[in-house]
């Protein structure tokens, strides 16, 4: 907490009138490429008492050029998914069912190995808490450079000019001055912006940010956001961006997909959950969460995400749902398609619109 | 004014840090902190990390010794006061935090630390207790059969719901909320929220509502006072603060709050760099080094709080001075200085 903050001199005063930036970019950039392609991925949990499903069967794919936001709440599965992509899921964790395809290759038929040469290399990840991350007794420099050396081969000047590059590339302001910085001498923001050029080291294809500015202070979480976006703009970088907060999921991302329960229960363009939200979770969701214009008692969803080893039969959602039938608690939904580019797991959906 | 159940003026908290091996040196995390709540009122008091806003709540309930200032409740003066006197107030200031689950003790049953309380300050007879637990559960949405349960075993939201109503138990006037729905989802923090609301019109409550989420804080507090390096910035009622700051800092924080919808656009005004020291900080404005509007004056001027209206107060020494003149008002509808 001393001078060490003023060189995060990064943000210069910046006016623009974002948050349109969602829709308008993705317009243009997003190609037709898709870089991840997840298929009725199941994952489940084998305790020693029971076999508790955590991934019913999940789809979701992302294009090059594009952000896809995954939107859910305490053990709806989000980061299970992210851990399920990058070949991180622990035991009792196990794929049971699905694949993953990134461009052609199925990440679930990898070896250990093959998995690691795509870990870290042509998929990077980024966490909520950043610090805890980076190894204490590294500066930034030896880590950045020993990226570098793994993934480019670089090494001595080439490899520390090339770190600079990064830091810069990032917002960092003196990259000099943070090569020679250790974890616990840089704020929050700024080992954000850290781990996000170590992320960058070796060109990825897909970026999975998991949280990724949940930790900060609200003006440092703007700057992180708009970082991303600004990656997706420049480099069409496609990314998989995991987050409690629809804020953030309006901010930057191009499509959404809801989760609840380890099951999506809908997906669309971002416009269109904020505009028609189908699902009655969504529409919870989005009348629920308080906003600065806020004024009165706040329409909550009753009760709470169920447990998933008592997962209620037929729909997750209908315990709580205001809509529920009978049906609802028999059958359980599919993600069906609801028009050309939007897709939701609800038997009345059609009904309720 | 009989009826502001908490009165600080000029709190202030100092902790000495060591530069070097001989050097100390003052950080101020709490600098001359002046506040009012009435029964029955919200008043929240904002900030980001490190700009004192936790101090504060825990110097009022005497968790720390402050360096200097006063604290009154209920029109007495509480500061001095030895620890033994302190403890007798105790019960009718209580706090509630932001990790329920680590505020409980894992051992035993969320019933008996509801009970707790009431034992330690003797508020029912023993074979009360019971009825008074439940009837505590019940005031928070939960149940009977929830009384036997350890903390582990309940939801966030049921935690917090129990952090609530051991908060409660002892009968305050003033609860602290410190980031009381921060590690809360979405839709059970919307529940805390309404219940919170709820039981303030039902009890005449006052809160101190601690938080960094400018949208909990519109929902909740009827007053907001926002902080920046130990120091208060701007205080007004909410949502005139929220759609009108009068401090750049104010309008630096709304415009960072992500938006409500993708289409929605909104003024961004984005401070430079991040916060300075705390350490040594100057007499003059201490966000100018980062701000914008900043100009000459801005560091050449001692900037103290004024009120501009008679309920709405700015630190922010250009806003003071052309206001009155009638020069700058800067509206979050006004673009920021090409700078």
């Amino acid at each position: 907490m001393t001078n060490a903050e003023s060189v995060g001199e990064q943000a210069k005063t910046v006016i623009s009138s974002s948050g349109s930036s969602a829709g308008s970019v993705a317009a243009g950039t997003v190609a037709d490429v898709p870089v991840l392609c997840i298929e009725r991925l199941r994952v489940e949990f084998h305790l020693p008492s029971a076999k508790v499903v955590v991934l019913a069967g999940i789809n979701l794919s992302v294009r090059e050029g594009e952000i896809v936001g995954i939107v859910g709440e305490s053990g709806s599965g989000k980061s299970v998914t992210a851990l399920s992509i990058v070949g991180l899921l622990q035991p009792p964790g196990v794929v049971t069912g699905g694949q993953i395809l990134f461009f052609d290759t199925n990440l679930l038929a990898l070896d250990a190995n093959e998995m690691r040469a795509i870990r870290g290399n042509r998929i990077s990840m980024i966490f909520q808490n950043p610090r805890a991350s980076l190894n204490p007794v590294f500066s930034v420099g030896k880590v950045l450079r020993e990226v570098l050396l793994v993934h480019s081969g670089l090494r001595g000047a080439a490899a520390t000019a090339r770190a600079k590059e990064l830091l810069a590339d990032v917002g960092l302001f003196d990259p000099a001055e943070v090569l020679r910085r250790y974890p616990h001498q840089l704020s929050g923001g700024m080992a954000q912006r850290v781990m996000i050029a170590l992320a960058l080291a070796s060109s990825p294809q897909l970026l999975l940010a998991d949280e990724p500015s949940t930790a900060l202070d609200v003006t440092i979480q703007y700057q992180i956001i708009q970082l991303l976006s600004q990656l997706r703009k420049e480099r069409g970088l496609a990314q998989i961006v995991i987050t409690h907060n629809l804020g953030v999921i309006a901010e930057l991302c191009d499509r959404v997909a809801v989760m609840y329960a380890g099951m999506v229960l809908e997906e669309a363009p971002v416009e269109q959950i904020f505009d028609a939200p189908l699902h009655p979770y969504t529409r919870g969701l989005l009348t629920a969460r308080a906003r600065t214009e806020a004024t009165g008692d706040l329409e909550s969803i009753p009760g709470q995400a169920p447990d998933l080893q008592n997962r209620p039969a037929g729909c997750p959602f209908h315990p709580r749902c205001g809509e529920a039938r009978d049906i609802c608690r028999a059958v359980v939904p599919q993600l069906e398609n609801a028009g050309t580019s939007r897709r939701v797991a609800c038997l009345r959906w059609k009904e309720l619109a | 004014m009989t009826d502001l159940l908490l009165d600080v003026t000029g709190l202030g908290k100092r902790y000495s840090v060591r530069r070097g091996i001989f050097r100390h040196r003052d950080l101020v995390a709490a600098d001359n902190i002046s506040l009012t709540v009435r029964a029955g009122e919200t008043l929240a008091l904002v900030g980001e990390s490190g700009s004192g806003k936790s101090t504060v709540g825990r110097c009022i309930l005497r968790l720390e010794t402050p360096s200097g200032g006063h604290v009154f409740l209920g029109g007495k003066e509480i500061t001095g006061l030895p620890d033994s006197e302190v403890r007798k107030l105790r019960p009718h200031m209580q706090m509630v935090y932001q990790e329920p689950l680590e505020s409980l003790n894992p051992r035993h049953p969320v019933g008996k630390l509801v009970a707790e309380p009431l034992l330690l300050h003797g508020i029912v007879p023993k074979s009360e207790i019971r009825n008074r637990v439940i009837e505590l559960f019940r005031m928070v949405g939960l149940g009977e059969e929830h009384v036997n349960r350890y903390a582990h075993a309940l939801s966030g939201g049921q935690q917090q719901r129990v952090g609530i109503a051991r908060a409660l138990a002892a009968n305050p006037r003033l609860l602290i909320l410190d980031e009381p729905t921060s590690a809360l989802d979405v839709s059970v923090e919307a529940q805390i929220l309404n219940l919170l609301r709820d039981l303030q019109r039902r009890l005449q409550l006052a809160y101190l509502f601690i938080s960094h989420n400018l949208a909990a804080v519109a929902v909740l507090a009827d007053r907001i006072s926002v902080m920046y390096l130990g120091q208060i910035v701007e205080t007004g009622p909410t949502h005139e603060v929220l759609s009108n700051s009068f401090h750049p800092y104010t309008r630096a924080l709304v415009s960072a709050t992500p938006v409500d919808h993708p289409r929605q656009s909104k003024q961004r005004i984005v401070l430079k760099g991040e916060a300075t020291s705390p350490i040594d900080p100057p007499a003059h404005c201490r966000l100018a080094p980062r701000c914008p509007y900043s100009q000459p004056i801005c560091t050449d001027t001692v900037a103290e709080l004024a009120s501009v209206t008679p309920d709405r107060f700015t630190r922010c020494v250009r806003f003071q001075r052309e206001h009155i003149e009638g020069v700058w008002e800067p509206r979050m509808s006004d673009p920021p200085p090409s700078s």
